[in-house]
Formats: C-alpha cells, structure tokens, sequence
C-alpha cells in the first residue's frame, strides 16, 4: 500500500500545490486522482516517485519511507507513463520499451524479448517493433509508454493523464485495454485524469481534490456519484451524475417479457395471440435477431413487410450491461421499450421503461440500506 | 591572364607536386593544423556545452563569451601571441581555438536546451542517472544540431589556418603568403583554391558523418 501521510508540497515561489493531504492507496487496484486544472494532481502523483520532494509530511510504500531507497531504486520500481508518452525518438519502439530491463542490467536479448512480449501485451503489433516513434500515431505512441513502463514489471503504475491527448474513440480503446492489462497484472495503479467520466470509469477509488490541493472526497466511484460529499464535488461530477451512476447497476435482474417478441415466421394464429399482450410487437428474423417493431394490426402472417416496421433501437445485453445501457435503449425505442439480446445478438427479451424506473428506484433503496448498515457497523 | 589560367598554371606545374613545398605535403600540413585546433575547441566546447544546456543554466554567460569570441581579430590574436610567445605552434593554435569554441559551445547548450522535455522527464521518471539522460536521451536527439557546430567551427577553422604561414609554418597558407610575397599570382590562386576545396571537403565529411551518427528516428522527426 502507499500511504500519502499529511503531505504539503509549497513550491519555491510559494504556490501551495498540494495542502496535508492524506491518502491510503490500496494495492492491486486503480486509483484515480481528479480535480480542475491546477489542483495537485501532477504533483501528488510526482511525490511518489520523488520527481517533486514534499514540503512537509511523508509518503510510505509498504509501512517503509520511500526516502529510506536511493531514488533511482524507488523509480525504477514504479512504471511512469505521461500526457504524450514521451518515447525516446532515435530508439526503435522495442528499445524504447527496453529501456528499463537495461537500466536493470538484464542483457540486450533478454530485454528486447521481453519488450516483444509487451508489445503483444498492449496490443500493439509486433510488425512496429523496428518503426521509430514517429512512424506511429498517437494513440500507438501511448501504447509504447504504457509498455515501457510496464516491462521491468514494476509493481506500482504512475500515469498522468496518459489518454488525454488522443482523440474520444482512441481513448476508450485504450481505456479498455488498461483495464483488460490490469484485470491480467494487478498492479498498484495511481491514474491521474482531469475527466471525471475517465476517472468513474477506471477508478476502484476515486480521489477528487479541490483548487489549492486540499482533498474533497475519496470514495469508490459508484459512491461518489450516489453521496458527494459536498457541492464542489457535486459540481465537479456533472449534471446527469444520476444517470451515469445507473451505469454501476447490473441490468441482470430485470425482468424482461417474451410476449410481445414474435419471429417472421409466424402463423396467423400466434400473431393474434401476442396482439393480446402488448400494445407493440418486437418482430425478429428467423435467427431471432431483433427486426423492429410492430403494431399488431400491421402485420400479415407470413407476409410482413421489413420496410414498415419501425427501429428498434440500440439493445442492451442484460448479461454484461448495465441500467445505463438498458434505459438509453428504451429512451431511444420509439415504442419506449428496450431490447434485450444475448452475447450473440438474438432477442432474449423486452422491458418497457416504467419497469427499468422500478429497478432503479429498488437499486437505490438497496444502496441506501447497504450504506445504512455500513454507518451502523 | 584569369583567375582560371593561373589555377591550371600552378595545377598543372609538376614541381608543384613534391618537396618540402608540395601540395600533398602543404595540404597534410593544413589538415593536421586544422584538426589539431578541432580537437581542442571540441574539448572545451562540448562538454561545457553539454552540461549548460543540461541543467539550463549560464546560457547569458555563454553568450557574452561567444560575443567576445566572435569579436576578436584572428590575426591580431596571432600577432599578439607571436610577440608574446614566439615562433611555434601555440601562437597559431591559440587564434584557431579561440575562434572555433564559442560556435561549438553555443550550439551546443541551444542544440540541447531545445530537446523535447518529455521524454527527459520520462527518463528520469524511469529511474535514469542524469549523466545516462544527458548521453543517451539528450545527446542523441540534439545531435544534428550540434553536428552543425561542429561543422561551422570545422569550416572557419579551415579557412583561417592560412595565419600559420605567417608565422613561418607550414600549411596552404604558405602558397598565399609566398605567392604574394613573390608576386606570383599563380601560387596565390593555386592555394586559395585548395583552401577552398578542403572547406568543401570538411562539408562532406560532416554531412558523412551525420548519415552514420544520427539515428533515423532523428533524422526524418527533424
Ligand atoms: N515547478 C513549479 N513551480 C511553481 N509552481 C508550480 C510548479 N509546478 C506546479 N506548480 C503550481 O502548483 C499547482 C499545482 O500544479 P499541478 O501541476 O500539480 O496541477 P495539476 O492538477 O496537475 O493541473 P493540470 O490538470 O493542469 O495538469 C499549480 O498552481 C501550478 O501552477
Ligand atoms: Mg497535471
């Protein structure tokens, strides 16, 4: 664990960075540090590796003071990944990934080996491995820094803001792949981001520090949404944080209807018993993959025109998804009913909006009552 | 009579090719001064370049020695120095340094001053010694540029160790001086245009010697 033990940083000119901060970083797990521009976090997360020196307070890695290691021993230790990755740019890619096992003293072939392996890891294709920095793109290049860091296995992760540079999709690729890498490695990551959707989305915990390094909250994302601690948190986390917070609620335990689902393939006789059910009919091809809906009267046994049917939306997959995904599909259904898939996109089922409305009211009841008993205990 | 026919007079007069006062032997002569003068103005400039501009500091003291440096008279350096010292290598070696320092210096601290900050952050973020940031991080980007100081001060050196002659050393100098001296005009252009032709040669060595020091990532990136 790296405890941040009531650490000033005052920089010579006088500006206080950071303001008796106090963190326990837990071990195997991502930890965010998000907060406006100029807040401490850059240089919360150089104390670490001693790139900045505290003013004032100690920082502990496993119960010892990282004064008590030479420095370059303590950052050698600790993978660092910053904003535009920083690649060595007269070094081929696998000797920018190499970097560190050399400074380890392993040999050439052991560290190009093992760089090798790395580039398979963050899946970058090992065709790249001969290129020079410049002959990749942005997001390339952040993969580079990403295994770099990694390729001494270190067992902490230093990253600033190591996605920001790229463009929206690029970075949830690599947003996904950290948190593929990480689910494989489980290495101590502190993740510095000024984007709160990056920080809920990666964190385990997330720290928000205010204007003037002083902390205001560090919660678990899900909490954070659910409880700000106070109203520069609350500002921080956005207008719609009652909406994203849907997203740590599993849809898992909905409860879907079969009813009005009907395939193509249909007799006269089935179409007219679903007209009962419902006030829309979700038709699917034969494979049972989602076609579009339906009034009852509109549709023909054994003649229904695909043309007429009206979309069906964006389904969600109860499995893997979550209330988030299940309400975006029913707001965007023109029926307000989402679509329900499984891993291989066949129908499993539909769920109107007034029963994802109930879920959600039952999910916050149950946090509320979780936390209840947390504060009892 | 043209600047041209005084060259292939004194190109073509066999006697001009060996002796004591030969061009094969006259031109060693020159390559060595100017080499020797190199080495030293390296020596000095690199290193003190390499670490100003390392630790980013002296950069106004740099340059009022370069301002200095520039403006001092070669041949009046020479001449003090021969009344000072005598006849003799240091009175012409003194001069050649003093000119060929301040642009290897100052491009060298600009050439490594100007080097991407990120990537030394991230070295030494990795646990890199600094002298290991300033060889293998710095150093190798910067290099091009200070492969041009090198070269600047390479060719002024060249061009300048015509002052050897004056104080009776050897060199190419020796046909300008001598030529003068004995009004003949074509020694005079003969050795202007070896002057000239080892200037240009100096460019091909240094551009040489970029295509094999310089890394490709370098190269293309710049
Ligand atoms: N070397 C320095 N000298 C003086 N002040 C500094 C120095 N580095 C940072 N600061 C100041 O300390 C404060 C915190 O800076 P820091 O870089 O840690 O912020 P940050 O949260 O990382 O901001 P950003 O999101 O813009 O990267 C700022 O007011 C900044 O101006
Ligand atoms: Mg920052």
């Amino acid at each position: 664990m790296i405890r941040i033990d009531s650490v000033t940083k005052r920089y010579p000119d006088g500006t206080v960075a950071v303001d008796r901060l106090s963190l326990d970083i837990p071990d195997r797990a991502i930890t965010v540090l998000v907060g406006p521009s100029g807040c401490g976090k850059t240089t919360t997360l150089r104390m670490i590796n001693r790139m900045v020196e505290p003013s004032e307070g100690s920082i502990l890695l496993d119960g010892r003071d990282i004064r008590q290691q030479p420095v370059n021993t303590l950052r050698r230790s600790m993978g660092y990944v910053i904003q535009n990755a920083g690649l060595f740019q007269h070094r081929t890619i696998l000797d920018n990934i190499a970097t560190v096992p050399r400074l380890l003293g392993w040999s050439k072939q052991k560290a190009r080996d093992r760089a090798a392996e790395l580039m398979a890891r963050v899946g970058l294709d090992t065709s790249l491995a001969k290129r020079y920095p410049y002959q990749l793109s942005g997001g390339q290049q952040q993969r580079v820094g990403v295994a770099r860091a990694l390729a001494a296995d270190p067992p902490v992760l230093l990253m600033d803001e190591p996605f920001s540079a790229v463009d929206p999709v690029v970075r949830k690729g690599l947003q996904d792949e950290l948190l593929r890498i990480q689910d494989e490695l489980g290495k101590t990551i502190v993740f510095v981001t000024h984007d709160i959707d990056e920080a809920v989305k990666l964190g385990t915990m997330v720290a928000v520090l205010r204007t003037g390094g002083r902390l205001a909250q560090f919660a678990p994302p899900a909490e954070l949404l659910s409880a700000p601690a106070d109203s520069f948190v609350e500002d921080f986390l956005g207008a719609d944080r009652g909406i994203r917070r849907l997203s740590f609620f599993s849809a898992g335990s909905l409860e879907l209807q079969t009813a009005p689902v009907v395939s193509v393939d249909a007799d006269a006789a089935t179409l007219a018993a679903r007209a009962e059910a419902a006030p829309y009919l979700l038709v699917t091809d034969s494979d049972g993959r989602p076609l579009g809906w339906s009034e009852p009267d509109g549709l023909t046994a054994g003649a229904v025109d695909r043309d007429r049917l009206l979309d069906h939306g964006r389904p969600f997959a109860p499995a893997t998804d979550s209330l988030r995904a299940a309400l975006d599909g029913a707001v965007l259904s023109p029926t307000g009913w989402a679509v329900a898939v499984d891993g291989e996109g066949r129908v499993v089922g539909v769920v109107s909006q007034q029963v994802i409305g109930e879920a959600i009211r039952a999910a916050h009841t149950r946090v509320a009552r979780d936390s209840a008993v947390k504060a009892a205990r | 009579m043209n600047v041209l026919h005084f060259a292939q007079a004194f190109f073509s007069d066999g006697s001009h090719w060996h002796g004591r006062d030969g061009i094969p032997t006259r031109l060693s002569e020159h390559v060595k001064y100017s080499l020797e003068a190199l080495l030293f103005a390296a020596a000095v400039g690199l290193p003190v370049g390499l670490v100003t501009g390392h630790y980013g500091r002296g950069g106004n003291a740099l340059a009022l020695i370069a301002t200095a440096g520039r403006a001092l008279p070669s041949f009046g350096l020479l001449v003090l120095m021969f009344i000072w010292i005598g006849f003799g290598m240091v009175p012409v070696m003194i001069p050649l340094v003093v000119l060929a320092v301040p642009p290897i210096l100052v491009t060298t601290y600009e050439a490594v001053r100007s080097v991407d900050p990120s990537p030394v952050d991230a070295a030494r973020g990795m646990g890199m010694p600094e002298s290991r940031v300033l060889l293998q991080v710095e150093l190798p980007v910067a290099l091009p540029l200070v492969l041009s100081g090198l070269r600047t001060a390479a060719i002024q050196i060249v061009s300048t160790a015509t002052i050897a002659a004056y104080v009776s050393l050897g060199g190419l100098g020796r046909y300008i001086i001598d030529g003068l001296y004995q009004r003949d005009y074509e020694k005079v252009v003969g050795g202007a245009g070896l002057v000239a032709g080892l200037a240009l040669a100096t460019l091909v060595v240094f551009w040489a010697a970029a295509r094999l020091a310089v890394s490709p990532g370098v190269r293309r990136s710049g």
